[in-house]
């Protein structure tokens, strides 16, 4: 699911496995309880480690640039697999300027 | 009409922890026809849509079943339907646009984007009250297609 770290301002989350829409709001709890208490500047979505990723994985990234933006910090979305091009392409969620 | 060489049904109930057992169920009825990589997960991202929209839209407030019926052709042609017997949606173009959403949980709208881009066809047929069959439709290009 989800292994999140924090040190100096930058918070980063490691999503592992599959998201879909049972997992995502799962995710989405633990990563904005843990966000309200450090008020990260930088929040790190890793995706090295997700085997499988539908639209709620969208959902996911574009609630959590909302809920980092609105806290003041900054978001980046790193090591997106391949596999999982394809669907952040078709999304359009590179226009958020967050994809590294 | 092609003739059909293998097919399967399955019915689960509508909770979304079988969002990925549908997905990985129909992944395992293709792949002994060889797909890339790709291909399958083009099959299992579409099936998860259709799958979680049956369980978020048709059975809103209620538990139901969705049932899936898939079959090969013997052209490698992949046919699937998702079927459920829930409220159905009034308005069918509007559902299939991009970003539309009647979701509050963060949903991104993507869903039939998704299996429009993923997939060579998508049809959708809905009645209101009675239900709606989403049904998807894939070419695959095996590699040892010629093979068998």
């Amino acid at each position: 699911m989800v292994d999140i770290t924090y040190a100096n301002g930058t918070m980063r989350a490691r999503l592992y496995g599959e998201i879909d829409h049972h997992i995502a709001p799962k995710i989405r709890g633990e990563i904005d309880s843990r966000c309200e208490s450090y008020r990260p500047a930088k929040l790190i979505l890793d995706f090295g480690a997700v085997t499988f990723m539908d639209s709620s994985g969208i959902g996911l990234i574009m609630g959590r640039y909302r809920c980092v933006t609105l806290l003041g910090g900054r978001m980046e979305v790193v090591n997106i697999p391949d596999s999982l091009k394809k669907i952040v392409i078709l999304s359009g969620i590179e226009s958020l300027g967050v994809m590294k | 009409m092609k003739h059909v060489k293998n097919q399967m049904r399955m019915s689960f109930v509508s909770r979304s922890s079988n969002e990925g057992f549908s997905r990985a169920a129909v992944a395992a009825f293709v792949l002994p026809l060889d797909p890339t990589v790709a291909e399958i997960s083009d099959l299992k991202t579409s099936v998860s849509e259709a799958v979680t929209n049956a369980i978020v839209h048709a059975y809103p407030d209620t538990v139901g079943t969705v049932y899936i019926e898939a079959r090969i052709t013997d052209d490698d042609r992949v046919i699937i339907k998702i079927r459920d017997k829930g409220i159905g949606i009034p308005d069918i173009a509007k559902a299939m646009e991009p970003l539309y959403t009647t979701s509050s949980d963060e949903r991104a709208g993507l869903g039939f984007a998704v299996m429009q881009s993923f997939c060579d066809k998508v049809r959708v047929r809905s009645a209101e009250g009675k239900g709606t069959t989403v049904t998807l439709e894939k070419q695959l290009h095996s590699a040892y297609a010629d093979q068998r």
